[in-house]
């Protein structure tokens, strides 16, 4: 499979390094450092800004056209902190970000220091009774001295799962958003073959997966004319699956609504135009629950126009999720030849 | 005593007005200066000009309260709640009404009318009232309109072993520690604000934040205790005289880990007990600031209150020295905490 711009070879890299790493909200300081190595050698200005977000500047070749542009892709992933531990050594916990309990019985979960846990349960008269509160870590800690010292309070757990591939899939934990994060490193790379005339903040954002928090004063401080989230977005192509139009194969998703934005018409239109005029395979995305970077981006200051292109992903928020690379390829596509047009001022009357 | 005066004035969220009065009066001379903004914040400030970090300390003013909503051609006053409370606390309790402070009892109607298993089921606040007396609507009209709000009326005393019972702990006592702070001098610019309606969307501290543009904030809190019968250990958030207890995570914030580790050191080198926050739900000021502008890093500490969010709640003053001992120490180690954060 051959893609219009984007090195697929080097894409699929750059998620089986930073898929892996530990970065759960409010600690994304790991994946921060090995994004930071790409991103330092490609970028006119890199900054911390003061929640930990990552910002990247590639300036434009200028014109009376030029703009100001954020994308953004976040680096955190969902994870389980810990709040107590019982006196025989088990960590109760605390969800970050979104989770399910059924997803979470029986699986392995690792701390920043490399320990494994695994997740267990009380016992229940009635499965339907399970919830975060009656599950813990076990991480075999002979009692809550030895836990507490391994995995004190305030310790965060990631799913412990690989990244394996399968034809054009990858499967493994963090592809939310650790792909979208990919497909900016390999954007930040393609602008240099194809210098954009906008000035590109890439902005590699913290805590979305609880609130969409890094995005929100990252936008604050940079101020854009325009914004596009990265992100992944569900897939209704499984058994009695949810009604959605997204499918693994189907292409970028261009987004139109999700429970935190509707994409700004013009942002959306261009996209549908850019992909339609190029050859790059996309489809159209509503997601009727969810969000992204961009539902915080565009409710910045007095406003920004703001979209997104999702790469759609079965078993969201699991230690399986699932990717077709020339999804991820299409979206990374369709960024760079966005990015290297020119942008009229939107007539949104 | 600063604590007991602040618990027992009626405060609530949207009339904070009299706990700012008294709080003003209390910091007037051990602060630079300070003013009162449009939603009713009062920021102080000391050390403006010094170099930094600037730092911001933040209390809430307002506790949780009543609003009357309608008075009943009976002379009953209907209301509904300002901030979270839970519905089974209501019934029965005596609430203080209006600017004038008019006596009242929160009683159910029709009592005398509820099958047996009507009365094992919460009422709900939609059918309760307050009863102040009054037999008609005209004479309830002479203290009372629509709009005004209901405190509780409960008086703080000592109960037990330096345990105190009052009502408002959350967050009086926080705005009583935050007046004892600004007796302290810093070598960084020190912003104190005693802000409103925390308990109905953390609004006031969102526009205190932006105006005050702070590097890193402290919040202030009471929080939840619930070290009592038939709760799970891991369910019981804090344990009442175990100290000022540290959030990891709350529903609004994830405290920038270096702000949290600052204050546990703080805590160890000088030996001060203290405690997890081990519960994750519930939010602070601290969610809608770390979001202001381009971002703060802030963190909370809290003390206990066995009973939050109802008329009449424990807190132990042990807790509350220790918890001012805490925050001093970290303010004494800011320095070096900052210099830890990200964008440093």
């Amino acid at each position: 499979m051959s893609a219009r711009y984007a090195d697929t070879a080097r894409l699929e890299q750059f998620i089986r390094e930073l898929a892996p790493a530990y970065g759960p909200s409010g600690h994304e300081e790991a994946v921060r450092a090995l994004i930071r190595r790409h991103v330092t050698p490609l970028a006119d200005e890199v900054l911390v800004d003061r929640l930990g977000s990552l910002i990247a500047l590639i300036r434009g070749a200028g014109g009376t056209d030029a703009r100001r542009i954020m994308i953004a892709a976040h680096m955190d992933e969902i994870g389980l902190m810990v709040t107590h531990i019982d006196d025989d050594g088990l960590l109760r916990f605390a969800a970050v970000g979104g989770h399910k309990p059924a997803t979470l019985l029986g699986e392995r979960v690792v701390f920043a220091d490399g320990t494994v846990g695994a997740i267990g349960a009380e016992k229940l008269d009635d499965i339907k009774d399970l919830k975060l509160d009656r599950m813990f870590i076990d991480i075999g800690a002979a009692g809550r001295e030895e836990a507490a010292a391994r995995t004190p309070v305030g310790s965060t757990a990631v799913f412990h799962q690989e990244i394996t591939a399968s034809g054009s899939r990858l499967i493994g934990k963090a592809l939310d958003d650790r792909s979208g994060c990919a497909v900016l490193l390999e954007l930040m790379h393609q602008l240099r073959a194809h210098p954009s005339p906008h000035d590109v903040y890439c902005v590699f954002s913290v805590q979305e997966e609880v609130g969409l928090r890094g995005a929100r004063t990252a936008a604050y401080a940079i101020e854009p004319d325009l914004a596009l989230a990265v992100d992944v977005t569900a897939a209704g192509d499984t058994p009695k699956g949810e009604k959605l139009n997204m499918t693994l194969g189907g292409g970028a998703a261009i987004k139109v609504k999700d429970d935190s934005l509707i994409a700004h018409p013009w942002v959306r239109q261009l996209l549908v135009d850019t992909a339609a005029q190029q050859g790059i395979p996309y489809q159209m995305e509503v997601l009727p629950y969810g969000g992204t970077d961009a539902g915080a981006i565009h409710l910045t200051k007095s406003g920004v126009p703001a979209g997104a292109v999702s790469i759609p992903t079965r078993y969201l928020h699991s230690p399986v999720e699932m990717v077709d690379m020339r999804d991820v390829a299409a979206a990374t596509d369709l960024l760079v030849a966005m990015l290297t047009r020119s942008l009229e001022d939107p007539s949104f009357r | 005593m600063i604590l007991r005066e602040l618990s027992e004035i009626p405060g609530v969220s949207g009339d904070e007005h009299r706990v700012r009065e008294r709080i003003w009066q209390a910091v007037r001379d051990r602060v630079d200066g300070g003013r009162v903004d449009s939603l009713g914040n009062l920021i102080t400030w000391k050390g403006a000009g010094k170099p930094g970090p600037k730092v911001m300390i933040a209390a809430h003013m307002d506790e949780i309260g009543l609003m009357i909503t309608r008075i009943d051609n009976d002379g009953l006053l209907r209301f509904r709640t300002v901030g979270g409370i839970d519905d089974r606390v209501l019934a029965a309790k005596a609430v203080r009404v209006g600017p004038d402070a008019v006596p009242g009892v929160i009683g159910m109607k029709p009592i005398h009318l509820l099958k047996a298993d009507e009365a094992k089921k919460p009422v709900p606040e939609q059918d309760l009232v307050i009863d102040i007396g009054a037999a008609s609507k005209e004479q309830a009209e002479q203290v009372v309109r629509p709009g005004h709000y209901a405190a509780f009326s409960t008086a703080y005393a000592e109960v037990g072993d330096g345990v105190v019972k009052g009502k408002a702990f959350d967050d009086r006592a926080g705005c009583a520690l935050l007046v004892e702070l600004l007796a302290l001098e810093f070598p960084f610019p020190v912003y104190g604000v005693f802000t409103v309606q925390e308990e109905i969307g953390l609004r006031g501290a969102r526009v205190a934040a932006y105006d005050v543009a702070p590097d890193l904030a402290l919040v202030l809190e009471g929080t939840t205790c619930a070290d009592i019968p038939e709760t799970e250990p891991h369910g019981q958030s804090t344990l009442l005289g175990a100290g000022p207890a540290i959030t990891v995570m709350d529903g609004t914030n994830i405290p920038a880990r270096p702000l949290v580790e600052g204050l546990v050191a703080a805590a160890e080198a000088r030996n001060i007990p203290w405690q997890w926050k081990r519960t994750a739900f519930g939010g602070t000021d601290a969610g809608s600031i770390h979001l202001s502008r381009a971002g703060v890093p802030a963190a909370t500490v809290s003390v206990p209150c066995r009973y939050i969010h109802s008329p009449c709640a424990f807190m132990s003053l042990r807790d509350f020295e220790n918890t001012r001992r805490l925050v001093a120490g970290f303010l004494e180690d800011i320095p070096g905490i900052a210099a830890r954060l990200p964008g440093a």
